[in-house]
């Protein structure tokens, strides 16, 4: 699905006459620099096994959590059993803020936020997954994608009163007191990272069905109101 | 002090721009609900706490303990245990909800007042019954609640539940199984398919050359693509479905001599599973809020079209595109408890969001789901957007949605029960 998207995209933006230009994928002599950060938990290349967290061989493509002999996240097995597949896109937003991404990955890296820097180390891992980067139907080896949330939806103010209102509908499922049986818990979720959640729901990034259909018609206000009730929740 | 016309304009004022409280020379707002399934014990759990002590709940619950429909089947399957499906008032009651275990047998509409079969009487100022269903006498000719020990509905857990998985293990070798599915609408769409899957899976594994047979007065039924793919991939040649095309609604029993008669003709079976057709829990028809089987609702509030104080949740209600299901009838819940708080303490009343999904096993780690967001419109609740699993998933996204569904049980039960 990642690969077709990107595919309309480019194709889109082939017919709305902005180029594709070169400077748009990523480095991977500079991604290699930048992957120095990462190498202390992941290896990648000929004869790269598991550290700490997973060889990163052949990763383009992988379902999430895809590894047989890997013990993954709670998190990660639910985002691969959910569809979520490593791709540019993909990567480029769990790398900018893996937490919000994955909000219980055990990966204790705290993002990487300039862009280029994640095109330049996409653009390097690619080079160890198997499709050619040069034919159509391969993964790109990084797409421009814009993922940020907006500022000024980060900034809104959420009402916690209705917050505690619009509530009763997650903890049908999402149990108040935090407890998880099968569906993660929600309580005392940052802010912040509760909305980029939600719109990565809404937005349809993360991959939930049930979710999609929740945030889906959540508006900002009602996104803000149920962070700022969550965040504090004390029962 | 004199009292000109302005004082008094301006105290008439504030006293309509207060909220409603219906003190009625009594001291705090009364709602008593009836019924403590998902509809009712929900409405009951929420207005106690969110009101803080300010509204006197009571609920009134003839049993001790409440055996959940839902999940029911995957005990007749064999992965949950009766003891797994019962849960106690005792969480209600701490969060200050006065249960009352007692059938309500009279409502009196103009005094407001619920009677009980133990005698007692209840005033009321908001009244919500979430009573579940009832069987219409004689929609399945030959079955009534006289043969329903013969031939078991299991359609209200507990008991029957028990009844049946107790003759489903007692079946001969190569013995057969039937079903009499039910018409729309009825509780739990997927319900009795979930059901026919179960009985299979144990029928598999204890006595794989029974079989299933299913009469059903529909031409198709929710998850039917699911549910027929999960039968092939793991009950071959074991579930023959008999729909409407091929006289499914055509059907009468006779509990005596262990017969089903489907279009004419005559089969002796061992169990027979009979789900007639539904209607509204009887008190919903005693109140007066019934309007042919079932109670229609204002989709904002739940509140009946017949009454503005009384409100009906759940399976007993009409109200538009929601499936009956313990999900909904929690939804439903909600938005009523905002309303009815909202009316008697003036707590600010948020817009009506409701939404439902329901999941289904068809066999060990085979969980299937749909579900869907709905919204108020003046006819009715209406649906917004929905989902529903895909056949061909693999094994890891029906694994990831069985065990998604017991962390939906162990939240639905704690959000109801406290």
């Amino acid at each position: 699905m990642m690969r077709y998207s990107w595919l309309l995209s480019t194709v889109a933006a082939a017919l709305l006459g902005s180029p594709a230009t070169a400077d748009e994928f990523g480095d991977p002599e500079a991604g290699a620099k930048v992957y120095s950060q990462c190498k202390g938990c992941h290896q990648v290349g000929a004869g790269a096994t598991h550290r700490i967290g997973p060889h990163l061989n052949g990763l383009f493509g992988r379902p999430a959590a895809g590894l047989e002999d890997f013990k993954y996240s709670k998190s990660f097995q639910r985002a691969g059993a959910s569809g979520l597949e490593w791709h540019a896109e993909t990567l480029d937003a769990f790398l900018e803020n893996p937490r919000s991404y994955a909000s219980g990955t055990r990966m204790s890296y705290r993002g990487l936020k300039d862009e280029t820097d994640r095109k330049n180390v996409i653009a390097y891992l690619r080079t160890f997954s198997d499709d050619p980067a040069n034919i159509p139907e391969a993964d790109p080896t990084a797409t421009p994608t814009d993922h940020d949330i907006d500022p000024v939806i980060l900034a809104i103010q959420g009402d916690p009163e209705y917050g505690e209102y619009l509530s009763s509908e997650c903890t049908t499922c999402h149990q108040a007191s935090g407890g998880d049986d099968g569906i993660p818990s929600i309580v005392y979720w940052p802010e912040d990272e509760f909305v980029v959640a939600m719109h990565a729901y809404k937005n349809k990034q993360r991959k939930h069905p049930v979710m999609q259909m929740i945030a889906g018609r959540l508006n900002e206000e009602e996104i803000a109101a149920l962070a700022a009730y969550f965040k504090n929740l004390d029962n | 002090m004199t009292l000109n016309r302005r004082m008094f304009m301006g105290a008439t004022a504030a006293a309509m721009a207060a909220p409603m409280v219906l003190a009625d020379g009594h001291g705090k707002p009364r709602v008593v609900v009836i019924g403590g399934g998902a509809g009712g014990a929900t409405a009951a759990r929420y207005i106690a706490k969110d009101s803080k002590g300010a509204v006197d709940v009571t609920l009134i619950e003839p049993t001790r303990t409440y055996y959940t429909c839902f999940f029911s089947n995957l005990y007749l399957g064999g992965f949950k245990q009766m003891s797994d499906l019962g849960h106690s008032y005792g969480g209600l009651a701490a969060n200050g909800v006065n249960v009352v275990h007692d059938w309500a047998v009279g409502v009196d509409r103009d005094t407001k007042t619920v009677t009980l079969a133990g005698g007692a009487s209840i005033k009321y100022d908001k009244l919500i019954l979430s009573p579940g269903i009832d069987f219409v006498d004689m929609s399945v000719p030959g079955w009534d609640i006289t043969t329903q020990n013969a031939m078991p509905h299991a359609y209200k857990a507990g008991s029957q539940t028990e009844l049946l998985k107790a003759q489903l293990m007692a079946m001969p070798e190569g013995g057969v199984f039937a079903m009499v599915a039910p018409p729309n609408p009825y509780r739990c769409p997927p319900g009795p398919y979930e059901r026919i899957s179960m009985v299979a899976h144990y029928l598999k594994n204890n006595n794989p050359t029974a079989k299933i047979i299913v009469a059903d007065p529909k031409p198709k039924f929710s998850k039917m693509g699911l549910f027929k793919e999960g039968w092939s991939n793991h009950y071959e040649g074991m579930v023959d479905w008999i729909g409407e095309d091929f006289g499914g609604g055509n059907v009468s029993v006779d509990a005596s001599a262990m017969t089903v008669t489907i279009d004419g003709e005559e089969t002796k079976v061992d169990v027979c599973n009979v789900i007639p057709a539904m209607k509204a829990g009887r008190i919903a028809d005693i109140a007066g809020v019934t309007d042919g089987n079932w109670a229609p609702v204002n989709a904002a509030d739940m509140s009946t079209k017949a009454d503005p104080d009384v409100y009906v949740l759940g399976d007993a209600s009409q109200q538009g595109d929601m499936p009956k299901s313990g999900f909904s009838a929690n939804s439903q819940a909600k938005v009523c408890a905002n309303a009815v708080r909202g009316a008697l303490t003036g707590s600010k009343v948020f817009p009506a969001k409701f939404s439902n999904t329901c999941w289904s096993l068809i066999a060990a780690d085979d969980g299937v789901k749909v579900g869907a967001t709905y919204e108020a419109t003046p006819d009715k609740i209406a649906k917004v957007d929905g989902f529903i699993s895909q056949t061909g998933e693999s094994a890891d996204v029906r694994k990831a949605t069985y065990q998604e569904s017991e962390g939906w049980y162990s939240g639905i039960t704690a959000d109801m029960l406290g």
